[in-house]
């Protein structure tokens, strides 16, 4: 049809330069086909081709992270396929989750997310925004520890609704103009409630469960099974006193340990292997039981699979994971016993030579989602001095 | 005259149609939210229960925070009027032609982004910030001050997110007033003082209830200050209300504090209404 008034229109458009027809009428065809390409097509046909285009969404962290998304996966990606990646960045693992709750039909807005921890792959399941991968269209799945596919899959009953693509901790940071590398692992997790440090201290405000999980440690407790809760709050609340600030964002944490605001804290390991390669005199520390984590890609509900599970082996690719994995700082989810890590990666904190990530503690998710609500609340109450 | 009576209506049926749908609608919504409960998972459960409402009078954690933002609000407002009206009645007294000038530069902070203006202060009041810097360099001082990540800070970035509000509406009431009335009060034998005291004062009271009343309504829907710039203990209501909203996926409790806000600052304008009389205010400003 738009062929036929492209057509039509090239021979009014002929007729009137020919002066065959009057300048009025030429017009007057104009408008009415205008208006005609408003009802049936234009507008609408813009957004149907919108829609029908070869386009994914992906949301991320923003900033380094979602640069070198962009750079080494999405753009080589397009240039390969001819397939649109729109990178977008999300305040917070929490808020994007909320976004995906709110939108309508819920979920459908959202085609791939940059996650972070399994409880909230769990989380996501549960609220059933999940989807099936066909893991054969992914043949570079192959590559990927299976400990961390094991993972994922053991949440959605055998199924992948993510592939993992990097992992990290919430290790410790220190400034190491102020805290000797001895003191520091020394001390260990009772780093950050050291009196000596008091107003030197900060922590992660956002989250309740790093907060719980070194507190658990600093008590010598298993954070994925804390028998004595009162213990951990009671230590939360000493350490309060000390806290100078609860950090809200990494560029926040970054602020902080660069401008010397505050000498330790928990941190994420890329951003503290960001602070370093600045020059930063910023010292990591991952004691025994050390949070980690695992990212992954998530696929939400609604998604064209076929063209997620295309750019999902494209970012599996080991050049283009291992190039994004230098450009954030984070190691790759890629076996280093299948693919060759390249020094400057191995040296990345979190990276393990052997693959199997054995000695890794992460969040048990049906622990720590059992309880969200409960501690979330006493968090608050212990951040307000309650 | 049925054709007069419908004009109005007309004209104003594009904003009252988008107050309707962008503001009661959704309003409407967070009320009936409230009643509803969050499901283990983070879904919400449709139902009719005052139990979020119970758990907000519970104890006095959460009521303790929302007198704290009112304790906040006043003090705000107390600092933006000493602050705003000095300015204010220069812009109306001067007859310089730098006036717009002026004038412009109590808008210019609305050119730049809120976050950054409120990201700004950590430059400026942080440890190594300019301040400390510059008493640590010229070796008055050994430890930096602490003045950030504290109460002073949050209303410090208060004040400058809300100190052109208060300055716009008292000038614009003071700029309504006669000067006539000033002058016969100095010909009646007033001093310079006692006529801003026994005239100006009085006449521009509407502009700086106005004001008073916008920068209290602000403050305690504000959450971007007290997250950046304030240390442990310094969140107000509406840091709870996106924790739980946000963080915890509980819309139905967020939903509840929401509508308890909201509820007190209606009773507070009622109020304020009943003493100050805002449809006053109103005519104030429309003067001229």
């Amino acid at each position: 049809m738009t062929k036929d008034l492209e057509k039509r229109l090239d021979n009014v458009y002929e007729s009137y330069k020919e002066g065959r027809i009057s300048r009025r009428d030429f017009v007057k065809f104009i408008g009415i086909s205008g208006a005609a390409l408003g009802l049936t097509g234009g507008p609408f046909g813009l957004v149907n081709k919108a829609f029908a285009s070869k386009s994914i969404t992906c949301h991320s962290w923003g900033g380094s992270t979602s640069e070198a998304l962009r750079k080494f996966a999405f753009d080589p990606f397009t240039k390969a396929t001819g397939i649109e990646v729109v990178d977008a960045a999300f305040a917070g693992m929490d808020a994007f989750l909320t976004q995906v709750k709110a939108s309508y039909p819920p979920g459908g807005e959202f085609n791939i997310a940059h996650l972070s921890a399994v409880y909230d792959y769990a989380r996501y399941k549960a609220l059933g925004f999940n989807v099936v991968l066909d893991e054969s269209k992914i043949p570079n799945l192959k590559n990927v520890m299976k400990k961390m596919i094991d993972t994922l899959k053991g949440i959605t009953d055998g199924n992948l609704s993510a592939v993992p693509f990097d992992l990290g901790q919430t290790g410790i940071a220190y400034n190491t103009d102020q805290i000797s590398k001895a003191k520091a692992e020394e001390l260990g997790a009772s780093l950050l409630y050291e009196k000596s440090l008091k107003g030197k201290l900060g922590s992660w405000g956002g989250d309740f469960r790093t907060n719980m999980w070194y507190a658990a440690l600093h008590t010598g407790q298993n954070p994925n099974n804390i028998k004595d809760v009162d213990a951990v709050w009671a230590v939360l609340k000493e350490q309060r006193e000390l806290i100078k600030k609860y950090w809200a964002s990494g560029s926040e944490l970054m602020s902080l340990l660069a401008n010397g605001d505050i000498y330790a804290t928990v941190a994420w390991s890329g951003r503290v292997a960001g602070l370093q390669k600045q020059g930063h005199p910023i010292g990591y520390l991952a004691p025994d039981g050390t949070y980690s984590w695992m990212e992954y890609m998530y696929v939400l509900k609604g998604t064209d699979l076929n063209i997620a599970q295309k750019l999902l082996n494209f970012m599996l690719e080991p050049e283009a994971a291992i190039a994004v994995a230098k450009g954030q700082s984070y190691p790759p989810s890629l076996d280093p016993t299948k693919v060759d890590i390249p020094e400057e990666v191995q040296k990345l904190p979190a990276f393990d030579p052997t693959g199997k990530l054995n000695g890794y503690q992460f969040a048990d998710p049906d622990y720590w989602n059992s309880h969200q609500l409960e501690w979330a609340e006493k968090w608050d109450r212990i951040r307000a001095g309650k | 005259m049925k054709n007069k009576s419908f004009r109005p209506w007309l004209l104003l049926s594009p904003s009252l149609t988008a107050v309707f749908l962008l503001l009661v609608v959704p309003v409407c919504f967070v009320v009936v939210y409230s009643f509803w409960l969050r499901a283990p998972s983070g879904a919400d459960i449709p139902a009719f229960q005052f139990g979020n409402y119970a758990k907000f009078f519970a104890d006095f954690f959460y009521p303790g925070i929302l007198l704290k933002t009112i304790r906040v609000a006043l003090e705000t407002v107390f600092f933006c009027l000493i602050m705003g009206y000095i300015p204010a009645y220069f812009f109306y007294k001067t007859e310089s032609k730098f006036k717009p000038f002026l004038m412009i530069l109590v808008m210019l902070p609305f050119w730049i982004s809120f976050i950054i203006r409120t990201l700004s202060w950590i430059n400026i009041l942080g440890d190594s910030g300019m301040i400390n810097h510059f008493f640590l360099q010229m070796g008055l001082i050994k430890e930096p001050f602490a003045m950030l990540y504290n109460e002073g800070a949050v209303i410090m970035g208060l004040l400058q997110y809300l100190l052109p509000f208060m300055i716009l509406n008292i000038y614009v009431s003071l700029d309504g007033i006669d000067n006539s009335l000033t002058e016969a009060a100095k010909g009646l034998g007033c001093t310079e003082w006692q006529a801003f005291r026994e005239v100006t004062l009085p006449l521009s009271l509407p502009g700086v209830s106005a004001g008073c009343l916008l920068v209290f309504v602000l403050t305690c829907g504000t959450y971007l200050p007290p997250m950046i710039l304030g240390g442990p203990g310094d969140e107000l209501i509406a840091n709870l209300i996106f924790k739980r909203v946000i963080g915890t996926l509980d819309w139905p409790f967020g939903s509840a504090i929401s509508t308890i806000l909201m509820g007190l600052l209606a009773v507070i304008v009622y109020t304020y209404n009943k003493y100050m009389g805002i449809s006053q205010i109103f005519n104030a400003l429309s003067k001229e």
